[in-house]
């Protein structure tokens, strides 16, 4: 069997791999059996925040391990946690207001708008575009855009104000959705009719039937056209 | 409506998002029936809130120098209301400009090619140089006759004269024409270009009510009912001090401060409703139903 063999550098070792893999595939590839910076393996959960530089480029390049096909001769760590700021809050005293942002995380104004940040985000988000937004108060603006934020944490590691972007975000987002996002209508209607007892004969029934009976209930069941 | 329209790229900055926001409305609406077209910048940061004076510190220019390469890509020119904001613009933009060990350091960082080539302007003076106070006068519906207005300019569009001033740095002018033009008489008096206290407030309450005292009660001594304002800051000082200066300085009466674009949006005849009144500490309305109406 032929397949064409790249050296890579984790944590500054050099380990011979297959090219075409991922970082995390790689890794596991070289002998590291990963249980920290390893999560859904799909792009999404933001558990292998990686950070590497490719030979003849000064550029600090980020990526997602699960999601980043290796190069020859990069230089790659991982950052499967980075110590931020994170402030206890309940939403029940905040508003949706400037002040309430800036209480809660004070280093908020801190933020020099230097766009590291930006460069830095595997998500391709404008970071440093939020964190303006939120230091005029537009808390929908900042949970509209940091929308697609995995909570990797690589905006953190890399703002030299330290400020702790991803979880100002979280805050704006969690201040829109119980304040500022339109009701869920349908969701009320729902909740009322399951407390009135819509489902319960339902329930109750089903509750009777065996496993082979439950089993050919749930192949058959009606499902939502994509 | 006017037929000749001005445009003109717009740099709000955060302070009229947010605690100035009556700055914010009455401008736009008294730019609108002047016959500016104001454009708001896409996407824009703070401003950095002040211009850094170590000579070394080029990372705190990262943040206005962005919005500078923003606005040089919508224009040559660039509209900012919060004189702060005007301020900090203006000195990176001339740092730019004139210091190529900046520039170069700059560009690298933020990953631009810009040459300072874009010219910064105070809203004011985009009213007295493109507009024309005089248009202003013919533009104004109902008059501000009768009242005495004191004009406080504050420092940031007078200091470092040299860097920002467009105006006589120690008379200035600009604030004090444009209330004549609305119909209001401007008074006469020494301190319309002495410092309000600025960030003072946050450190020493004593300090700040008294800077504050010595402007407002020498305005009130040469008779204004008003104080009118391009400054954020000092609007803020200027009017959330005088409950403290009341408990220092017994019979003191308060005195209201507004905006100068309150003003002009009154005397244009528009409407008032939205220019953000409960924030201010002293009421300005009271005072403001001596102008007849429309």
């Amino acid at each position: 069997m032929t397949e064409d063999l790249v050296s890579i550098f984790i944590m500054g070792k050099r380990h011979v791999v297959p090219s075409g893999l991922t970082i995390m595939s790689a890794m596991e590839h070289a002998g590291y059996r990963l249980i920290r910076g390893a999560g859904c393996r799909g792009g999404f959960c933001g558990a292998c925040a990686t950070v590497y530089r490719v030979p003849g480029d000064y550029r600090l390049q980020i990526g997602l391990a699960c999601q980043t096909v290796i190069q020859p001769e990069m230089h790659l760590a991982q950052i499967p946690f980075y110590p931020g700021h994170r402030a206890d809050y309940s939403l029940d005293d905040l508003q949706p207001t400037f002040e309430a942002v800036v209480t809660t995380y004070p280093e908020l104004l801190r933020c020099l708008s230097c766009g590291t940040c930006t460069k830095a985000c595997p998500q391709d988000i404008d970071v440093k575009q939020y964190m303006a937004e939120a230091m005029r108060g537009d808390i929908a603006a900042v949970a509209d855009r940091s929308f697609d934020c995995i909570m990797c944490g690589l905006c953190v590691s890399r703002c030299p104000a330290e400020e702790v972007q991803s979880n100002i975000a979280i805050l704006c987002r969690r201040l829109y959705g119980k304040y500022l996002a339109p009701g869920a209508e349908h969701l009320a209607k729902r909740v009322l009719e399951i407390e009135e007892g819509m489902f319960d004969d339902d329930l109750a029934s089903m509750k009777s039937l065996g496993e082979e009976e439950l089993r050919r209930m749930y192949d058959e069941r009606d499902i939502e056209p994509e | 409506m006017e037929t000749s329209q001005l445009r003109i790229p717009y740099f709000p900055g955060c302070t009229l998002n947010t605690t100035a926001k009556g700055f914010d409305t009455s401008l736009r609406a008294s730019a609108q029936a002047l016959g500016v077209e104001l454009v708001e910048l896409p996407e824009w940061n703070c401003c950095g809130a002040t211009f850094p004076l170590l000579a070394d510190n080029i990372l705190d220019l990262a943040g206005p120098a962005s919005v500078l390469v923003a606005a040089r890509e919508m224009g040559e020119r660039l509209a900012v209301a919060c004189t702060t904001c005007y301020n900090v613009l203006r000195r990176t933009n001339l740092a730019i400009q004139t210091d190529e060990d900046k520039r170069q350091k700059l560009n690298l960082f933020i990953e631009a090619q810009y040459e300072g080539d874009l010219q910064v302007l105070d809203f004011l003076q985009v009213l007295r140089d493109e507009v024309g106070f005089e248009k202003v006068a013919r533009t104004v519906k109902r008059p501000l006759t009768g009242l005495k207005a004191a004009a406080y300019y504050g420092c940031m569009v007078l200091r470092p004269a040299s860097e920002v001033a467009y105006d006589d740095p120690e008379n200035p002018r600009a604030l004090d024409d444009l209330l004549m033009a609305l119909g209001a008489e401007p008074i006469e008096y020494a301190h319309k270009g002495e410092c309000c206290g600025s960030y003072l407030a946050v450190v020493s309450a004593q300090a700040a009510a008294e800077m504050t005292y010595s402007i407002l009660s020498s305005a009130q001594k040469n008779g204004a009912q008003l104080i009118a304002t391009n400054c954020p800051l000092c609007q803020f000082n200027l009017d959330s001090q005088q409950a403290e200066i009341g408990r220092r300085h017994t019979g003191y009466q308060t005195i209201p401060v507004l905006y100068f674009s309150q003003l002009l949006g009154i005397a244009l005849g528009l409407d008032a409703d939205d220019f953000d009144w409960e924030k201010h500490s002293v009421d300005p309305r009271p005072v403001l139903e001596l102008v007849e109406p429309r």
